[in-house]
């Protein structure tokens, strides 16, 4: 019994250093999305095993303890996913080091469908989500 | 034992919170202080759940639910308002 409550701590330490290295890659990070990136993946990860380590220490907390791993696992990418769309709409730049921007791509092809099938947003110089 | 591992898993904890603070004062873009407060949010649910482990007593997970709830609404809405306005 001991020996499960000294494994669940350990499992708690390493989930807490998760959060620490998940603060460290935000403030460290070049560009918006690998800030995004990096935060959301290791604050994820050190949060479940934060409380699957709390859970092994006291049994009966089980419960509420499942709950919440399954709400964070749920949540947490979604609103990364929301933020990263938005970020690229407003047209925040990308990293120097970037190599390939296949969104860009997909938003292009896709202004270019609207201004054939309505004519009149052709005169509309900058028609672009970018220039938002 | 048990306790002075969870002592120190609690400072590393707090010092996650106060690197992304600094992120949070720091940040170039609306984008980079939201996402350092949604990180701050996730670090505070194990934090909550370290202060329920210690004061021994299990309602303060229900406070953790609440709050991830309401960051999780925080960070949408937020996102919306960023992409085409309120």
């Amino acid at each position: 019994m001991e020996t499960l409550k000294i494994i669940g701590a350990i499992i708690t330490l390493i989930g807490s250093i998760f959060l620490f290295l998940g603060a460290l890659g935000l403030l460290r990070m070049p560009d918006v999305y690998t800030r995004i990136q990096a935060g959301t993946k290791a604050s994820t990860l050190g949060t479940i095993l934060s409380l699957l380590g709390i859970g092994m220490i006291i049994p009966g907390w089980y419960g509420k303890i499942i709950i919440l791993i399954v709400f964070v696992l749920l949540t947490n990418p979604v609103s990364s996913h929301v933020l990263a769309r938005a970020a690229h709409y407003i047209g925040i730049p990308l990293s120097d080091k970037t190599i390939v921007d296949k969104l860009e791509v997909v938003e292009k092809l896709k202004v270019d469908k609207l201004k054939e099938e309505s004519p009149e947003l052709k005169t509309i110089s900058n028609f672009s989500p970018q220039n938002k | 034992m048990v306790n002075s591992i969870l002592t120190a898993a609690l400072i590393i904890i707090l010092l996650a919170l106060l690197i992304s603070l600094i992120r949070f004062l720091k940040g170039p873009s609306t984008v980079d202080r939201v996402i350092s407060f949604d990180v701050m949010t996730i670090s505070s649910i194990a934090l909550i759940a370290l202060i329920a482990y210690f004061s021994n007593r299990i309602i303060y997970l229900d406070v953790a639910i609440v709050y991830g709830l309401l960051s999780f609404l925080g960070v949408l809405i937020v996102a919306r308002y960023i992409e085409r306005g309120l």
